[in-house]
Parts: structure tokens; sequence; C-alpha cells
């Protein structure tokens, strides 16, 4: 193996120029895959992250059919004090869950004495709140974020407080139906201003819950969502599927599922956008692949038509066929080898300089996002083999009609 | 016993629908430690002759022993291992590795052919440059030596294996006069010191007035086989 490594090596160096640019290519390609995904699983985690960190929390739980109906914001589907305990039972035995958030979700009519609007809310529990949405306080635009709220507190997304021409310290009232129809308002002082972000939620004001009951004249516990997060995101699926798996046992009256278990996966449209970065993704490494097919092929089909004569020699000095197929295997190996190698350590390097400069980007109505591109080593490592296989791979055509070639016709070649 | 023993020979290519009998019934056999050449015009049939010696082309008919081996019905993968275990090649452009030094060229057929082990290559490779006297040139590349020195390289990986019997296509046809006289010199020499039997086609002269028996061809048949004074037998 050793002789068959040092004869091929020889014979790369033998067209050297030719073997630059063939691994350059090899290089562009492992460079364009490996900074791509740097770049794009960066955005994703840290779109995703925004999402969830900020609103959404990993996991939600609600009653059968809510999410259905979440564009009206139903009070009749909101979860009972006996249910809500039986979900707690089964978060607090979960070691993944880091926290939860119990949130009412109602919509209401907000004034500013002059002016009227609808304004979509949720009210929650500070504490709970913020170990779920870590991120929730960084969408103060003004206001004390300590604390989050209190009670008599409102926090209003930013649109609305352009348009009614809000400011923090202001009193506004909002009047809400509830699940009667029965009419209440309550007084509030506006605590802060939140930057709306995409996606469901992402332009709701915040109360505190203890004001969502008593502005619809809630007794007792009675909550619209539960938003969970996790120790670790990358078990989301696997608690998703115990959560849903115990929840989904709990049946009522009628031998119907009382809870509806989804994944931030399932309510953020973001989800979507995350797939196309996934399948983007695919076609730039079915690109890389098609470089490195295409580009060592062609090279060692060249090698093979060049060295016809050579081949001839080695077959007639008793070269074993196998060895002849081992020998333009191994030339398209250490190509792949070498454009592999270089367009690994360019790319790390890249990603090193693009952490150290610190690039910003804008995103939607987000502006001076950070560009932190990072990449694990399980993706370079398939990149690394997938390119390295493909480089062999093209070479066995070649290789095979070199070691079949007739060692006459090849002596006799010119 | 004979080292090559041909009978009832016959080669014939189809190339479409034309049927072309290169070798046609032909006898005959080469002793050990001989010199021997084939002759004969173009298209005589001396190079099919060679190339079936040589295991590089199986015969349509009859029978070919070399070395005590019936080789006509070898497999690509048994008829290399023959060719490596048994015979040597000389060509008329020499045919060495480019990328290879001179010692590598020789060495070639040891590491690559018979896996010999690095320390036993060495010493082989060391006495066949000797025995060719192109020990001062080992390091250099192909590209970096004359013609003459080329086929003196081309001898010693013949020879390298102790192959038996070394097929020799044209071996001075690309060399001068005075260069073409020293290697069949340095042949006979090679002959002598290891016993090995020299097959040549040619159409050289010189070669033909030093080998001990002269195959003559025409049309693919033998017609003729001359036994110089004092040489081996056909």
């Amino acid at each position: 193996m050793l002789n068959i490594f040092k004869l091929a090596f020889r014979n790369l160096l033998r067209y050297k120029r030719r073997t630059l640019l063939t691994s350059m290519l090899i290089t562009l390609g492992v460079v364009a895959v490996l900074l791509f995904l740097a770049v794009s699983g960066s955005f994703k985690a840290m779109m995703i992250g925004q999402i969830t960190d900020s609103m959404l929390g990993h996991i939600q739980v609600h009653k059968k059919g809510y999410l259905a109906s979440v564009d009206s914001l139903p009070l009749n589907r909101n979860l009972t004090e006996n249910q809500i305990n039986k979900v707690k039972q089964v978060l607090e035995g979960n070691e993944a869950v880091e926290s939860y958030s119990m949130r009412i979700k109602l919509g209401a009519m907000f004034s500013n004495f002059t002016e009227t609007t609808n304004i979509r809310l949720n009210a929650v529990t500070p504490g709970a709140e913020m170990a779920t949405a870590p991120l929730l306080t960084d969408r103060f635009l003004e206001g004390d974020k300590d604390g989050l709220i209190k009670p008599g507190e409102i926090l209003i997304p930013e649109l609305i407080a352009k348009g009614m021409k809000v400011k923090v310290g202001d009193s506004i009232v909002l009047v809400a139906n509830n699940k009667d129809g029965s009419v209440n308002g309550q007084t509030f002082m506006v605590r802060g201003i939140l930057e709306g972000i995409s996606g469901p939620g992402g332009r709701d004001g915040m109360v505190h819950i203890d004001d969502a009951k008593s502005l619809l004249r809630i007794e007792g516990a009675e909550i619209s969502e539960i938003a969970i997060r996790l120790k670790d995101i990358d078990d989301l699926q696997g608690v998703y599927a115990s959560i849903k798996q115990e929840l989904g046992s709990i049946k009522n009256k009628m031998d119907q599922p009382v809870f509806e278990v989804h994944t931030w996966e399932k309510i953020s449209p973001f989800f979507n956008i995350a797939k196309m970065i996934d399948l983007m993704t695919l076609f730039i490494k079915i690109m890389l692949v098609a470089i490195v097919l295409v580009s060592i092929m062609n090279v060692m089909i060249m090698a093979v038509f060049e060295r016809i004569n050579e081949i001839g020699t080695i077959a007639a000095i008793g070269t074993s066929p196998g060895k002849i197929m081992g020998l333009f295997v191994m030339e398209g190996f250490l190509m792949g080898i070498l454009g592999t190698t270089i367009g690994t350590v360019i790319s790390l390097v890249s990603i090193y300089a693009m952490n150290v400069s610190q690039i910003s980007f804008d995103f939607g109505r987000q502006s001076g996002l950070l560009l932190s591109p990072t990449i694990n080593s399980g993706d370079v490592v398939s990149i690394v083999l997938i390119v390295i296989g493909i480089a062999v791979l093209a070479s066995l055509q070649p290789a095979w009609k070199a070691a079949r070639m007739d060692p006459i016709t090849a002596l006799r070649h010119v | 016993m004979s080292l090559i023993v041909a009978k009832e020979l016959e080669k014939t290519y189809v190339a479409g629908e034309i049927t072309v009998q290169a070798i046609r019934g032909v006898d005959f056999a080469i002793e050990p430690a001989s010199l021997v050449s084939f002759i004969g015009p173009s298209g005589s049939g001396k190079s099919t002759l060679l190339n079936m010696i040589g295991c590089l082309d199986p015969p349509s008919r009859g029978t070919l022993h070399v070395a005590g081996q019936e080789i006509t019905g070898l497999s690509r993968k048994e008829a290399a291992r023959f060719r490596g275990e048994h015979i040597g090649f000389v060509f008329q452009d020499f045919n060495l590795i480019p990328v290879l030094t001179v010692f590598e060229n020789v060495e070639y057929p040891l590491q690559m052919v018979q896996n010999w082990p690095k320390d036993k290559r060495r010493i082989r490779v060391m006495e066949m440059l000797e025995a060719v006297g192109m020990t001062d040139q080992a390091q250099k590349y192909p590209s970096q030596i004359s013609g003459g020195q080329k086929q003196r390289v081309a001898v010693a990986r013949a020879l390298v294996t102790n192959a038996k019997l070394v097929l020799a296509d044209e071996p001075t046809a690309n060399l001068d006069r005075h260069t073409a006289s020293k290697i069949i010199d340095l042949m006979k020499k090679m002959r002598d010191e290891f016993s090995t039997t020299f097959v040549f086609s040619t159409h050289d002269p010189r070669i033909v007035d030093n080998v001990e028996i002269t195959f003559a061809l025409e049309d693919g048949q033998l017609i003729r086989n001359e036994k110089a004074a004092g040489g081996g037998h056909a």
C-alpha cells in the first residue's frame, strides 16, 4: 500500500499545475459548503434562540383544540385548575425541563382616552416567564426591565405605542370581555415598550397574570397555555415525545385527549425558513459532490489517457490489475485529501476570522444581529468523508479502465 | 528440458468481417541460456509470437509451454503473475517509469510485483546496477540519462527478478550504432552471467550476427531457422 501511495504521489507531482488546480476546485467547494453550513447554522440557531427564548419557549401545552382557534384567543378553551395540576406533575417529574410559564392569552380594547384599538395580551407570572423566555427583557425598547412587570402595569408592543402615541408612564385603559360575554375595564400604567419580533405572539402586549384574572373575572386557577423551556434544546424531540405520551394518556369523559402538546417548530412559521435553510444546505452539498466528481473524474481520465504506454509497461512487467487500479484510485484519493485538507483549514480560519471581526446583519425588523458562525466537528467530518469518498468513487471508472487495459494495445499506444 | 516449446501455434485476429491469420501453425523449441532472434519483414508475425511467449496475447490454437508451464489458458491475473515471476521485458522505447529514479525503476518489479523486503531489494538492485554499469546513475531520473543508459536500466529491470527469459522487442532500434553494440554485448554478458535466455524480435543485423539461433518468419510461418556455430539449440 505504501508503495502504491508513493508512486501515486509522484504521479500527482508530475503534473503539479493540474493537480493544484483540481485540488483548488475541491478546496473551493469544501470552503463554500463549510462556510455556508457555519453561517446558515449560526443564523438558524440564533433565530431559533430568539424565537424560543424571547417568546415561545421550546414546547407549549394547551387544551385540545386551542391552537386551531388561537386567532380568536378563546377563553372557553382555557385549562382548569385540575388540568393545570396534572401538567405541573408531569413537568416537575421531567428532569430535562428547566422551567415553565403559565399564561393567559386574551384580546382587549386598548384606549389612551382619546383613541381606541385592539390589543392581544399575554398575562404572565414575571419570575416564571423570565425563566422560560430569558431573552424577553432584551425586547424592551423603553422602560424598566427589572422584575419584568408588576400588577397594574402593562408592556405594550412598539407598533401600538407609536400608533396610539403612548409613552412609558402613561395611563391607559383595557376593556375586555370575559368568557361569559360581560365587559370589564381596568386602568394600567405603561411600564415599557416591547420590540416586535416575527412569529405568533411577537406583537402582543403583556400584563401581570393577577390583572388578567381580575379583568376577566377569573376565580381560581385558569390559564390558556403553558410554555416550557428545556435545559438543552437538543433534547427537544425526546422530551416532547415523553411529555406528549404522558399527557396524551389523560382523557376526558368522551375518551378524547385533554391536552395538545406542540414544539416551537409546529407553532412558529420560522420553522419553514429553517427547513428551507436545510434544503439549501443539501443542494450546496450536492453541488460539492458534482464539483468533486466531475473534476476528479476529468483529471483521472486524462491521467489514464496520457499514461497508456506506461500502464502497458507495468502490466507487462507483471503488475496485477488490482494494483494498477489501486494506483489510480490512490491518486484520486490523494487529490481529495489535499483539496479537503486545504479547504477545511481555510474554512476554519475564515470562521474564526468572522467571529473575531463581529459581523452584524439585519433580519426582518431586527437589526444589528451579530453573526457568530460555528460549525460542529460532526459536520466537518461528514463533509471530509463525503469529498474523499466521492474522489475515490470518481477515480474508480478510470482506474478500472486502466486495470482492464490490454497490455499489447497499451504498449503500442504512442 | 527446453525453456520454450511451441506446437502448431496459431494466432488469428478478427476485426469486423476481416480475419487475419498472424501466425500459422508454428513449431519451435528454445533451450535455456540461449540468445535467439526472430526476424522477418513487418507483418511477418514476429512481434505477435513474442507477445504470445510473453503471456501478453493468448494463442488461438496450439500449445505453448514456457518454463515448464502451459500458458495458453492463463487468466489475466495468472498471466500477470507468470510474467512477474518468469519473464523480463526490454522495449524499443525503453519504457522506464519517468517519475521513478534509475534505482526505483529497477526496484519496481521486486517492490510492486514480487514484494521483496526492503533490505534484500536494495542489495539486489545494486547488484544489477553494477552488472549493467549504472551504479553511479542510480539516483537520476530517466529524463536525465541517455538512450543507451536507459536501455541498460531496462535490461537491469528485466533481469532483477532472476527471470529465466527476457523478451526484447527491437531493443536497439532507437540507439546509435555504437550504443547498440554495447547493449548487445551487455545482453550477451548477462546471458553468460545469469544464464538467462534472451529472445529478440529484430531487424538489426548486428543482433542477428550475435545470436545463436535465428528464426525467420514470413506471413506467419517459420520459413527457416539458422544455428550459429557453437550456439544454442532449436
